[in-house]
């Protein structure tokens, strides 16, 4: 039938993971069957559009029908796809994931419609809403879709104050973990005294397990840019930072381009849109160091210096960078205020709870069946976010819990799974929203170990100024590791929660204050476990390395690959014959249960 | 946080050149140190003594405060660092995903640990926090490019490809003539 090409577009999720996992060799394919059919079709690189678990994902758009997304799209499958949907006007259904029906378009049958898909279901996009939609790279795309209309209506229709009130009364509360209402600490900002004021965003997204930062910025950098500029004529600064961490390389090369594009177009520069606000943007790389996500680090390492926190008052508001007042915010609460301006507070304070406006971004990983990045509104359960949105545990296993908030949040057990996921609640579960990393864990992974995992990245990452943090967390991974050895003593757990309490009460700043939430935690809800360490010598989820063995099991058909493998040639065994592991050598590297093609290593 | 063993410093001067076109460009405004040490790094591979202390002199501060800088933050090498860089993520979903035992792999396969450079200069290997692809948990990074869900036997194979590679890619370049002085290949853009 269509063998007509003409307005149609082909977009392939180019975010991080899309590379990692071969979003290159499928875009190449893809420019080899445009050859050899004698088509020519755009190609739109897209940011993440939150199914990690789902990439390569590959869509096809065509003028007045629905678009469709191909998932886990192997390079070898893409001219099929072309010749099929793209020449052929035929979608390959059992490819398909799913359709995106746009207003007056006609569906395929046989494809489910995004809103239909559990993943999406239950979501409430609004940072989230062009990831994985739009070119980021593109200011056009950004235009289309309502971009820098917040600006263009803040600065001709508003005064700075009207748009402080408003997102005062949005109720937008910082996303980065602290949950500070955003517009009282603009408000504090724009009413210090100072010649100069700066305005920073905070981009030092270093929680391990969270990486919604990561995606906005590379997925929509002009909402990230639309939100600073708001923010800085709602303060009146003239000048903004945004800091990023090196480690991500593709964020700060698709902001480098979203700036350009916004300068040239005159969102950013002198004279914004005619008016008397003026207002640059400038990118500083991170040198690699947790506790400059710490505010007064923060600025510490724009400066030039070791990134140190230093005590609070003086707040950042009244002297902050090169002693200026400045305002700090992190990306997704920037990402957040473009809506709110051009829609008011009203709409955008109708989802959520009554302490938590609006929606949180999080980052689903772990042991669970859809990774990657979600949005729900505030005072979604815990329970909705794994067992719907991400479909569950993998291979079936039982939910044990889930770890919030990164290292200084806590782990939350399987019978809270009701919780609603606010700030105000999680704090009273013992876990904090943090910056919004959801690791997902089961009956295989041991809450002890998650613990000590914790606090040995604190304690790596304590900057020392502090005697609190630096030698606490030190004291509180020893007797973690001691535990984890099998070599605890009964009265570790007094000791631990004890230490535990002195640390968050007289640490300097947030990262030792929250450093012993992890441990707090799983001691709350997992003692058992400690026990299980300290008093019976067992880690039940066998993991602790010193307090399991290997053995082979009957499954063994004595294709000596393991004996093979094992580094210390703890195996012995004839060919086609039973091995067996002497446990004097073997230190218990799990070699051999890596390479066992037959299951028959068991740990014990 | 220990810094690679070591490593053989070469014995000819270095050529300071670099730093001080970097100095001109960049250390007229405020708050340069960092942006300054990070091209030099990138320049060199790592930052040699004599390249850090002409920044010093350059920027008119002490020493200390130099070397403050650079052994406050992970991204800064004082010793010659490999032409590829392997990252290995040791992040949280990584962790309950088996990570530990991909990195333990890596580290018998390259025969170094965290921070170390094997003996030919090819690799350097490093444990970061979390390289932000935790949805393909566990992941490795070799220069600027992440290879997700991987298991020991994954991430072997996927090193010992990348290993052929990077020996034909040495072996082409000397082949060619063109000399090509260490480091350039040391940062990717």
């Amino acid at each position: 039938m269509a063998s007509d090409t003409s307005g149609q577009r082909l977009f392939i999720g180019m975010g991080t993971c899309g590379i990692a996992t071969g979003a290159e060799g499928v875009l190449a394919a893809v420019h080899e069957g445009f050859d050899k059919l004698k088509i020519e079709v755009p190609i739109v690189k897209t940011g993440c559009i939150g199914m990690c678990s789902q990439e390569v994902l590959l869509d096809v758009e065509t003028p007045g029908r629905a678009r469709v997304t191909y998932r886990q799209v192997q390079p070898e499958m893409v001219e099929d796809i072309l010749q099929k949907h793209v020449v052929g006007g035929q979608p390959l259904a059992e490819l398909a994931i799913g359709q995106i029906i746009g207003e007056g378009e006609s569906a395929y049958e046989g494809i489910p419609g995004y809103q239909d898909l559990p993943v999406f279901k239950k979501q409430k996009r609004i940072v989230l809403r062009r990831c994985g939609f739009i070119d980021p790279d593109l200011i056009e795309d950004y235009f289309e879709t309502e971009g820098y209309k917040g600006v263009e209506k803040a600065i001709k229709t508003m005064s700075p104050e009207q748009v402080r009130e408003v997102v005062k009364e949005s109720g937008l509360r910082g996303r980065g973990g602290g949950g500070f209402p955003a517009g009282l600490k603009w408000e504090f900002c724009a009413n210090a005294y100072g010649d100069q004021k700066y305005l920073i965003c905070n981009a030092d997204e270093g929680d391990p397990g969270a990486f919604m930062d990561r995606s906005i910025l590379e997925g929509d950098p002009h909402a990230v840019l639309e939100g600073m500029i708001i923010a800085g004529y709602a303060i009146g600064a003239s000048y903004g930072y945004i800091y990023c961490r090196a480690e991500y390389p593709l964020a700060i090369k698709r902001l480098k381009t979203a700036i350009a594009l916004a300068e040239e177009r005159g969102y950013l520069g002198d004279n914004i849109l005619g008016s008397d606000f003026s207002f640059r943007l400038r990118i500083k790389e991170g040198a690699g160091a947790f506790v400059c996500g710490e505010e007064t680090a923060l600025m510490a390492s724009i400066e030039g210096r070791r990134g140190m926190p230093r005590s609070r008052p003086p707040f950042p508001a009244v002297k902050g960078l090169w002693g200026k007042p400045s305002n700090i915010n992190n990306v997704e609460t920037y990402a957040c205020v473009p809506p709110i301006i051009l829609h008011g507070a009203k709409n955008y304070a109708e989802v959520g709870t009554e302490g938590t406006k609006g929606t949180k971004v999080f980052a689903l990983t772990g042991k669970i069946i859809n990774t990657g990045l979600i949005e729900v509104a505030a005072g979604t359960t815990l329970k909705e976010i794994i067992h719907e949105i991400g479909g569950g545990i993998e291979e079936g296993r039982a939910f044990k819990a889930a770890q919030l908030g990164g290292p200084s949040g806590g782990c939350l057990p399987s019978y809270l799974a009701e919780t609603a996921i606010d700030y105000d609640s999680l704090i009273q579960a013992g876990a904090m929203m943090g910056s919004g990393g959801v690791v997902v864990m089961d009956e295989t992974d041991c809450m002890v170990d998650v613990a000590r995992y914790f606090l040995n990245f604190t304690a790596a990452e304590s900057c020392g100024k502090c005697v609190p943090c630096r030698l606490g967390t030190k004291i509180m991974l020893g007797i973690l590791e001691r535990i984890t050895e099998g070599k605890g003593t009964p009265e570790d757990m007094e000791n631990l929660k004890d230490l535990g309490q002195q640390i968050k009460s007289a640490s300097l700043c947030g990262l030792g204050q929250t450093a012993p939430n992890p441990v707090l935690s799983t001691l709350r809800y997992f003692e058992d476990e400690y026990d299980a360490h300290i008093n019976e010598g067992t880690c039940p989820a066998k993991v602790c390395t010193a307090l399991i063995t290997y053995h082979i099991t009957d499954n063994c058909t004595g294709c000596t690959l393991c004996a093979k493998k094992c580094p210390v040639t703890a195996i012995s065994g004839e060919r086609k014959q039973l091995h067996t592991i002497d446990q004097e050598l073997c230190t218990k590297c799990n070699m051999c249960f890596e390479v066992c093609p037959f299951n028959a290593i068991e740990k014990e | 946080m220990s810094k690679a063993a070591a490593q053989k410093i070469p014995d000819e001067p270095i050529d300071l050149q670099p730093v001080y076109k970097i100095l001109e460009r960049l250390a007229g405004e405020k708050g340069m140190l960092i942006p300054v040490l990070q091209e030099v790094q990138d320049a060199y591979g790592y930052v040699p003594e004599e390249a850090a202390n002409a920044v010093a002199e350059g920027m008119g501060i002490y020493k200390s405060q130099v070397y403050g800088v650079l052994t406050f933050y992970t991204q800064f090498h004082l010793s010659p660092r490999g032409r590829h860089i392997i990252r290995a993520c040791a992040g949280t979903a990584c962790h309950v995903k088996g990570g530990k035992q991909v990195i333990l792999r890596m580290e018998n396969e390259l025969g170094v640990g965290h921070g170390g450079t094997t003996e030919d200069l090819i690799f350097s290997f490093e444990e970061v926090a979390c390289i932000g692809a935790c949805g393909l948990a566990p992941v490795i990074m070799i220069d600027d490019k992440a290879y997700g869900n991987l298991d020991p036997n994954k991430a072997e194979s996927v090193l010992k490809k990348f290993r052929k590679q990077a020996i034909a890619q040495i072996e082409a370049e000397e082949g060619s003539g063109g000399k090509n002085d260490g480091g350039e290949n040391a940062s990717g853009e």
